[in-house]
């Protein structure tokens, strides 16, 4: 944004200072690029718990841990306290309702293209788990596209439902919950 | 914690290279730039240094695995112990802590620490980088982009405190203003409030022009132990003290509308720089600013503002260059660009060329005598810090 | 202000082939459960943390940001180290001698099997300008190095086999070991071309598993159990591009060796040093090693026992993990815990790392019980 006629600033780094910008059509055209697209794989173990988190999932249901020392409750599960350090065996089952911690309302993809229809991720914060014990999902069955529209919908501390994919189509993933809704209102 | 630090560490030189949208020099090239710089600055050859650390960011940029590897022919590394020390965005101000262990620790007199970051090669976009740093079983099959950690972020401190956008745009408007004077900005403008808000909105209440930009850059420091600082110049600068500290990953499970890894860091930095009342006794300030709101947040966790209440005192003109307590006087991510490891780098040089009154038109009045620079990155969770001073 | 920092506690899960039934998280918290039970010590007790590893080992970015909990490190100083793992040691000993600290746990984890394409993985950490292109598999890397080295050295590929065999069979003896068997030279010469000469049984085979090792300057130390010091530590890298090596050398591991035994104050390594684990990566790896090292000098055999655990060969490979495993391994010697592989004496030993193609960069630690 500093273009134009380049005027001497005296501040440092003084001397020369260099490192050539391109111009998108030098980038396109002129210059000498070397193209690679990886073909990384992984398979990742889930473990002990995420792997009952997400059988949990795949029946419907939402499954939490407890630690016998500090007595938090939390979902996502985890094999250990990380806090207490030892390890986590508790399991509880949770409900699927919570209240939402906080929200976006995002208009672009990761490549900054433009979305019609808005992704409006939320921190949701089950029923039954600890204070500030939250995860990343996202919210859905909101009617509106702009920003005034949704957040006449939408607040902080609101309460929400699982909207669960049908039992036939989950496969054990975060995805089985297709999002989460307003309490009260179904898709 | 011991208490006792063997030895003082002094920054006796510093260097950078343009920040651009995207550079015809590799990243090598860009090393090299600012470690040459530094070097000369600091007036010893790279055959009188004993170590090399480097800071860049994640490798998915260059699309080269073991990046650090790539790289060290440029940052002065062949033959020489080196190595790179990695936290995500908290990088930059953690190369010093880096480079700060090797000499204190009595085994390197002389050390130097470079930081480097050449976003441009990831195509179609550098935030495609940021797409694999979800939990790859519970978080990444929803989608998940970079957008969306600082928009929830943002949300929950001005849902907490009641703070307007209006508010965090004037980070953008005086941060973009102060890099008008600095030779290597990229994004530097003179905008309004109105002109921050006009922009597009990305990610709800993230608006485009509250947003550092993706760059390529590098930037590096030269430090000495005591006995050699002394000897090169007349007016090293002491690293005082330095801090640092990583939150659990589970991002969900935190107050997200204060960063208390920032905090727990900064205590740490000011314990060992004897620092007991940070608002009197540091004089400028460089938190790490990639989105507008950050610089807020970060000053509450570095115990420079009241939680909730830095807007307030932003927009009452104390964090001017020439309020109370200067904070970006660089022009900051907002203002000079965003090469993530070098940004917090270059906010170390800031300090050094500040704290030697060597800022011409950037430098702040009053002969300040300590500075703090913070960086932070990985799932928000880390807080670097370090204190430097010229006592 | 003491210099001496020791290793004062360890921690390793069994190297396996596969490990479905753990994740990450869950397998590194098992490996430091162990070596802070090892040193005594809580995880309150310890003061920063110092982690090695590379995103694309991971799949993920940033992978760093995943490292406090299972270590019980959370807003705690923790900082990761994406370089050789003796320069994550390094750190720890640098922490320690600068006051900030006085207890350290490094640790390294690897789940080699939940890399789907490994190949994919070692072309990455080629130059994509001037190397990549040639989309050769990546192991001819060590495959030209050896060749040179073999030409250099004198040294015959009966003598690389020959560590194939006596590294899986040392295996046999080491609970923590996946790979251990019985193999005859002749498997080794009759096993599959890679990339010639390097045959399939020379490239040592993938493995899981993690690894904690706590630090902790002469106070701390002198309250743990079994201390084993740090007599000298070194690390280099030299330069990486393909065109600029000094092929066959290993000059990094020379230069290496030279600064930890300034530091040990070594002047006749081969022999001050009762064994050493010297990285076996590539089976030919493991004389070059020895040779850097100084270890046999007039280029013949060495009276060092080298590798007793059974080396990456006879244990597993794990990328970022394998020299703390190796460190972990010598510490259980000088301690006497080293059961059938127990050498004689093991007062004073050396660890020799590597961080694997394409990088010219490696380390070397000198320990002994005092």
């Amino acid at each position: 944004m500093a273009r134009g006629t380049p005027r001497v600033i005296d501040a440092p780094p003084r001397g020369l200072l260099r490192g050539r910008g391109l111009r998108d059509e030098e980038f396109r055209r002129k210059v000498s690029v070397t193209p690679w697209a990886p073909a990384l794989e992984y398979g990742w173990d889930a473990g002990l718990a995420i792997g009952r988190f997400l059988d949990g999932l795949q029946d419907g249901r939402i499954f939490g841990v407890r630690c016998r020392q500090c007595g938090r409750i939390v979902t996502p599960p985890r094999a250990f306290c990380e806090l207490d350090f030892k390890p986590m065996d508790e399991w509880v089952e949770l409900s699927d309702t919570g209240t939402v911690n906080t929200f976006s309302i995002c208009y672009v993809t990761w490549d900054m293209k433009p979305l019609k229809r808005p992704q409006i991720p939320a921190v949701i914060e089950i029923d039954g788990t600890s204070p500030r014990v939250g995860f990343l999902h996202l919210l859905g069955g909101v009617p509106g596209r702009t920003v005034e529209a949704i957040r006449a919908e939408i607040s902080v501390g609101m309460p929400v439902r699982a909207v669960w994919k049908k039992p036939r189509d989950r496969t054990g993933a975060i995805t089985d919950i297709l999002h989460f809704a307003p309490s009260g209102r179904r898709r | 914690m011991t208490g006792k630090i063997r030895r003082r560490v002094a920054v006796v030189g510093a260097g950078m290279s343009m920040f651009v949208r995207r550079a015809l020099e590799t990243g090598r090239e860009l090393s090299y730039y600012a470690a040459h710089q530094a070097l000369e600055s600091a007036g010893v050859r790279l055959a009188d240094i004993g170590a090399v650390t480097m800071a860049t960011a994640p490798d998915a940029f260059d699309g080269v695995h073991m990046k650090g590897e790539w790289l060290l022919d440029g940052a002065g590394g062949a033959r020489k112990p080196y190595l790179r020390a990695y936290v995500g965005g908290g990088s930059g101000v953690f190369s010093i802590i880096s480079g700060w262990t090797m000499v204190a620790s009595g085994l390197f007199d002389l050390v130097l620490v470079v930081a480097e970051e050449k976003m441009s090669s990831c195509q179609p976009h550098p935030q495609g980088a940021f797409l694999t740093i979800f939990d790859h079983t519970i978080e990444r099959p929803l989608g998940p982009n970079l957008l969306w950690i600082f928009s929830l972020e943002q949300q929950r401190y001005m849902q907490t405190y009641g703070i307007r956008n209006e508010d965090i745009a004037l980070v953008s408007v005086k941060n973009k203003r102060n890099a008008l004077d600095h030779p290597a900005a990229q994004v530097a403008a003179n905008l309004t409030v109105a002109d921050v808000l006009a922009s597009d909105v990305v990610a709800w209440p993230v608006h485009r022009l509250m947003v550092s930009p993706i760059s390529d850059g590098a930037a590096a420091i030269v430090l000495a132990s005591e006995t050699v600082a002394r000897r090169l110049t007349d007016h090293p600068v002491w690293v005082q003290g330095v801090g640092w500290a990583l939150d659990t990953s589970y991002w969900g499970n935190r107050d997200l509308s204060y960063p208390r890894y920032v905090e727990v860091a900064a205590r740490m930095a000011y314990e060992m720089a004897g620092v007991t009342e940070p608002r009197k006794q540091i004089h400028l300030a460089e938190p790490y600013d990639p989105f507008a709101y950050k610089e807020l947040h970060h000053l509450e966790g570095l115990q420079l503002a009241d939680k909730g209440k830095a807007p307030e005192d932003l927009a009452a003109g104390r964090f001017d260059r020439t309020g109370e307590l200067p904070v970006c006087p660089s022009g900051g991510l907002m203002g000079v660009g965003n090469p993530i490891a070098a940004a917090g780098l270059m906010k170390l040089c800031e300090l050094f060329w500040q704290l030697r009154g060597e800022a011409g038109a950037r430098q702040v009045a009053g002969n300040p005598e300590r500075g703090v620079a913070q960086a932070w990155g990985d799932l928000m969770q880390i807080g670097t810090v370090a204190v430097l001073g010229v006592h | 202000m003491s210099d001496r920092v020791a290793i004062v506690g360890v921690g390793t899960t069994p190297l396996r082939t596969l490990s479905p039934d753990q994740s990450y998280r869950e397998m590194t918290f098992a490996a430091a459960s162990r070596a802070y039970a090892d040193a005594g010590v809580s995880h309150r007790d310890v003061d920063s943390f110092v982690s090695v590893c590379e995103d694309f080992h991971e799949g993920t970015s940033i992978t760093d940001e995943y490292v406090p909990d299972q270590l019980g490190a959370v807003l705690r100083p923790v900082q990761t180290i994406a370089g050789d793992g003796l320069a994550g040691v390094a750190t720890a000993l640098m922490l320690i001698r600068s006051g900030i600290a006085a207890v350290v746990a490094v640790e390294a984890h690897a789940k080699t099997s939940n890399i789907l394409r490994h190949d994919q993985v070692l072309e990455m950490g080629l130059d994509p300008v001037y190397e990549r292109p040639l989309r050769l598999n990546p192991h001819y890397v060590a495959a030209m190095d050896m060749r040179r080295y073999l030409h250099d050295s004198g040294r015959s590929e009966a003598a690389v086999a020959d560590v194939v065999v006596e590294n899986r069979r040392r295996a046999l003896h080491n609970p923590i070991a996946a790979y251990g068997a019985v193999l005859t030279p002749a498997d080794v010469m009759a096993s599959a071309p890679i990339s010639d000469p390097l045959r399939e049984l020379e490239v040592s085979p993938y493995a899981d598993g993690a690894v904690v090792l706590v630090l902790a300057g002469e106070d701390a130390a002198a309250a743990a159990p079994r201390p084993v010091w740090i007599r000298g530590i070194g690390w280099i890298s030299e330069s990486s591009p393909l065109a600029m090596r000094d092929w066959g050398a290993a000059a990094y591991a020379a230069l290496a060796a030279d600064m930890a035994y300034r530091m040990a104050d070594l002047s006749d390594p081969a022999r001050e040093i009762a064994f050493a684990e010297v990285d076996d990566t590539y089976a030919y790896k493991q004389w070059q090693h020895i040779d850097a090292a100084r270890l046999a000098p007039g280029g013949g055999a060495s009276r060092v026992v080298v590798n007793p655990s059974g080396g990456s060969l006879g244990m597993g490979y794990c990328y970022d993990a394998s020299a703390l495993y190796r460190t972990a391994e010598a510490v259980r010697q000088i301690r006497g815990e080293a059961g059938r592989n127990q050498v004689p004496d093991a007062t004073t030993g050396l660890v020799i790392s590597w961080r694997g193609i394409p990088t010219q960069t490696g380390g070397a630690l000198v320990l002994g019980d005092h």
